[in-house]
Formats: structure tokens, sequence, C-alpha cells
């Protein structure tokens, strides 16, 4: 990524956020440094995805802020967010089921604004992602699960994003598969791109970040370095116990 | 190779087409042109439901106001060529109103909402005799000849066949420009909007807007197809502009294959030509014609949309799903 992209950290603060009457977040604030993986833990319903709607202006916050690089940016459209070089790739299906994984991507590009641009982005994604590539005519819902989450990421970066927001991309994928995401996210943050993310699989996720939040009760629990997570007790009660985690 | 193929099977129709005229009679070739002007309106609807997953059934309206538009502009003493465009434009806006409703409701909500605005439409013709001619038709305003066919370089289109002719080309046209619009990325947003909603606004596509353009391009090439409608038949009154037309435009996109490019054409061709065939073709034993292709066009229609809901257009997809 250019150097210029990198710095754009994301910070949020004194967040109150929620669904018509009820509040979900409730005085969050945390900073995810730049150019580094953060990945934020909490229970089922602990409002992680509810982070990022409010980071992406799809959830109005009732009070607090969102910058980022500096800039705020609280309650932006998706339009102005994707124009700054923020992508969002939310949890579940992401595809356009019946259009071609060809289309797909090319509708990633649709702000660029420009058809040679598209087309060159296109061309990158392609190389990143080979086997995209081979199944550029085939609909989009005859992909495996593993490579609609690599058209979907590849999708993302057709903006060449400075920040990436990515919610449970683990979910339904072969540990290989998963470990092959990883990767490929960490390869982006190494490359200045501030990553965000939202894992279930706790243990496998923190070994790949740099920091880490945890979330309850619509606030930080915990919040450091992603390696002490790891070792910490609470965490280790929390999140890491029993039947949830196979690998390590 | 497959390109090659399509666009073979593409000349040899058109060809087929053109020489068509040659060996019918004038109620033959009257067809013809009726499915080149019905075909364009469906082409309409299959961008709105097919494409963009947004219910309507007011088509049959728009191509009423794309008919009456330009009667009333050429009555008005404005050329037939730019009432063409005037009427499209009329049919367009009123379009763009009409998507305002689906960015609130959808579905069968949307269904009963466009259904209103088409039974609204039809009472305004009726009702306001003074300027339509009412019930008794635009022969009451226009004189009893009705609505004149034009001319194109000092060239009269009076007779039927040159009248075909220019069907025929406006179709030609028509599908150009939906074919240029669907493969482009901001036509295929269209299908995005249709798909999944919610994800098409986190990549920016604007929901909103796209919704309306769904429903006011739509509109607009029905008003187009309208704005030949009237020199095709000269005379009208508001009857083919009726609920019973728009469900029968929604036949034919969904007969065709809704979401499909060629889907239109040729479910206008089966709804608009296949009742005459059953008519001709019926044995006399079963009694009088008109009363039993109706009902055997039914059963047909009901024995596809049954066996094969995508229509026409899907069967090669399910032959090939079935032998794998
Ligand atoms: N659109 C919505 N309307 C009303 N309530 C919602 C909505 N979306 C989420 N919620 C509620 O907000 C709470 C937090 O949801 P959120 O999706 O942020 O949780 P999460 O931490 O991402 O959970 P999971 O791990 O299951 O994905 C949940 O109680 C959920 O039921
Ligand atoms: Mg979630």
């Amino acid at each position: 990524m250019a150097p210029e992209t990198s710095g754009a950290a994301v910070r949020l603060d004194g967040i109150v956020a929620g669904y018509g009457q009820i509040t979900i977040l409730n005085g969050l604030s945390f900073t995810a440094p730049a150019a580094k993986i953060t990945t934020l833990i909490g229970a089922n319903g602990a409002g992680k995805s509810t982070v990022f709607k409010t980071i992406f202006g799809i959830v109005r916050p009732r009070a607090g802020s969102v910058t980022i690089g500096g800039e705020a940016v609280t309650g932006f459209p998706a339009r102005e967010l994707l124009a700054r070089g923020i992508v969002y790739v939310p949890q579940g299906r992401n595809l356009f089921p019946t259009l071609s994984v060809r289309h797909n991507l090319e509708l990633g590009g649709i702000t660029l604004g420009s058809r040679a641009l598209i087309a060159q982005r296109m061309e990158a994604v392609f190389a990143r992602f080979p086997r995209i590539a081979e199944r550029a005519e085939q609909q989009a819902s005859a992909l495996s699960g593993g490579e609609q989450k690599q058209l979907e990421i590849g999708r993302a970066l057709l903006l060449e994003p400075k920040v990436v927001l990515i919610d449970e991309p683990s979910i339904g994928l072969a540990p290989k598969v998963v470990a092959d995401v990883f990767a490929l996210l960490r390869g982006l943050a190494d490359t200045g791109v501030t990553t965000l993310m939202v894992e279930q699989n706790v243990r496998s996720a923190l070994a790949v970040s740099d920091h880490a939040v945890a979330l309850e009760g619509g606030r930080v629990a915990i919040e450091g370095p992603a390696g002490e997570m790891l070792a910490n007790p609470r965490i280790k009660s929390l999140f890491l116990g029993g039947h949830m985690e196979q690998t390590g | 190779m497959r390109t090659a193929l399509r666009i073979a099977a593409l000349v040899a129709i058109l060809a087929a087409l053109i020489v068509a005229p040659q060996y019918l009679r004038n109620y033959g070739i009257y067809l013809l042109s009726l499915w080149s002007l019905f075909a364009i309106a469906a082409m309409g609807l299959n961008l709105t439901l097919g494409y963009a997953g947004q219910m309507s059934l007011a088509q049959a309206a728009f191509l009423g106001i794309g008919a009456y538009a330009v009667a009333l502009l050429v009555k008005a003493g404005v050329p037939f060529w730019v009432g063409v465009p005037l009427a499209t434009l009329v049919a367009f806006a009123v379009g763009l109103l009409l998507g305002f409703p689906a960015l609130r409701v959808q579905h069968h909500y949307l269904a009963f909402a466009t259904l209103g605005f088409n039974v609204l439409v039809y009472l305004a013709i009726r009702n306001e005799d003074w300027l339509t001619g009412g019930s008794m038709g635009i022969g009451q305003v226009m004189g009893f000849a009705g609505m004149p066919r034009p001319s194109i370089f000092g060239y009269s289109l009076r007779r039927g066949i040159d009248f075909y002719y220019l069907c025929l080309a406006m179709l030609c046209l028509s599908t150009l420009l939906v074919w240029l619009l669907l493969r482009s990325p901001w036509g295929r947003a269209f299908a995005a909007l249709r798909d999944n909603p919610v994800r098409a606004e986190s990549l920016a596509i604007d929901i909103r807007a796209y919704t309306l353009l769904a429903f006011a391009i739509g509109a607009g090439l029905a008003g187009f197809a309208g704005a030949f409608y009237a020199p095709l038949v000269q005379l009208f009154d508001p009857s083919p502009f009726g609920l019973l037309e728009s469900l029968s435009l929604l036949l034919m996109v969904v007969v065709g294959g809704s979401g499909r490019f060629w889907g239109p054409h040729i479910g206008a061709a089966l709804v608009l030509l296949l009742p005459h065939w059953l008519q001709a073709l019926l044995p006399a034993w079963l009694g009088p014609p008109d009363q039993w292709y109706l009902f055997v066009f039914g059963i047909a229609v009901l024995v596809l949309l049954t066996w094969c809901p995508g229509g026409l257009l899907a069967i090669p997809d399910r032959l090939r799903a079935r032998a794998q």
C-alpha cells in the first residue's frame, strides 16, 4: 500500500449504540492501532458485529465518536467510508449468488467510477487469488465456502483499502482454509492495512493478531496485546475454556 | 465458439423476422408488430422485476401513458418524432414516482400498490373524456381516423408492412440499449439489488437510486412502446391499458424467464401468438375455438410454470442439471 495510507488508526470514543430502545454498546472506547490486526472477542450477542455496523455507519451511535486516521467519521454513509479506503466484510453470506464471480468482484469497485480502473484492479485481485480467477465465469453460489470467503475478501481489496473490518471470516471454513485466510489478513496488515476482525476462533485469531479487545456488557472488559491475552486467566475462563477451541 | 453460435442464431432470427412479412397476410404482420412493441414493454418490466426484483403490476399503464401522450402531442401539432421522446420521458417520470412506494414496501404489498396505480391511470384516462375521449376512444378527440402513422425521411409508413419494420427496428434499438445497460457494472447493480440489498448497500450501491431507476427505466421502455402502439392501432380506448394487460405483460416476463435477457422476447411471442395458433390448431369437434383456446393456453402456462418456474429459458439449465 502507499505509504501515506499507513497511519489509519481506528478510535472509538464513548460509543453508545443499539437498536431502537435497546442499548447494546454502552460507552465503548478503544483504539485499533494502525497497520495492525485487532481482534474483537466476546460472547454471542455481546455486540461485536454492532461495533462494526457502528463504525460503518449502518447503526448510528447515540453518543460518542468514531475517528479514523485522525478524521472524525461518525455516522458517515458507506459511500464516504469506501471513498476513504475503509471496507467492511460483514458476517455471513455477502455475495450476490446469481451473479458470476467476475460480476461480484466488479460490483465491489462500483464507487471507483471508471471501468478501466475497475478492470485493472480486478486483474490484481485475480493475480492474488488464482482459484477465483479460474472460476471467474461461474455463478458465485457455486463456489465452495472457502472460495466464497476469498471472493468476499478479494472484492474488499478491489478498493485498495487502508482499513478492513472483517466479521467472523473463519465461520464454516475448514482449519486449513482458516489458516489461509488468517495468513492473508496478516500479510495485508504487514503492508500497512489496519485490520479489525471479529472471531469466535479465539485462539487462532489471537495468534495472528497484534492487539485484542474483549467486550462484555457493551464495554471493553479487557484490552491489550494479543499475546498477553492468551495468557490472561480471565480471558481463559471466559473465552478459551471448553469445547470451542481445538487448535492451539 | 458459444458466442459465435449465439450471434449466428441471432442473425438467423433477425433475417427470419425481416422476410416473414412477405409470407404473411395483414393480420400476421399486425401481430408481429404487436409482438415487437410488447417485447419492448416486457423488457422494461423484466428490468424492474426480473433484474431489480421489484414487483410491478402496472406495466400496461405506462404503455397507455406513452400511447395517449404521443397521440395528444401529435394532436397539439407536435411532430411525431418529437412526441416519441417526450412520451417516453413522461412515462419515465411517472415511473420514477411509482418507485417511491417501493422504497418502503416490497413483494405483495408492492404488488397491490402498483396494481392500485394501474387502476388509477385507467380511471383517469376513462374519466377525462374531454382530453382522451374516455371510453369512446381517442377517435373522439382526434377524428375518426385516429392516430396517424408517421413518415420517416419523407417516406410514409402508412402500410402495415412498413410500420412493422419500424416496430422491429425499435425493438432492435431497445434491445441494444438494454444490453449495453445491463452489461455495465452499473447495470449489474440492479441484480445486486435483487440478490442482496443489504450487502449492495455496504458496497455503496445507492439502493434508493437504483430502485427508483429500475421503475423509471422499466416504465420508460413501456412508454416508448406505447408511443408506437398508438399509430399501430390508430384507434384505441383505455381498455388495452388495464389490469388484465398488466397481468399479461407479467406473464410474458415470467413465461420467458424472469431476469433472463431474451425472456421478454420469447415470452411476448408465446403469450401473443400461442392463443392464435391454438385457435387455428384445435380440432373443430371441441366446439367454437374461442371458448377452448384460452383454456388450453391456461393449462399450458400452468404446466410450464409448475414444472419449470424459471420460465422457458430456464429449461436448458434444468435439463443440464438433470443430466449430471
Ligand atoms: N437489527 C437488529 N435489531 C435488533 N436487535 C439486534 C439487531 N442486530 C443485533 N441485535 C441484537 O444486538 C445484540 C448484539 O448483536 P451483535 O450482532 O452485535 O452480536 P455479536 O457479538 O456479533 O454476536 P455473534 O457472535 O452471535 O455474531 C444481540 O442481542 C442481538 O440480538
Ligand atoms: Mg456477530
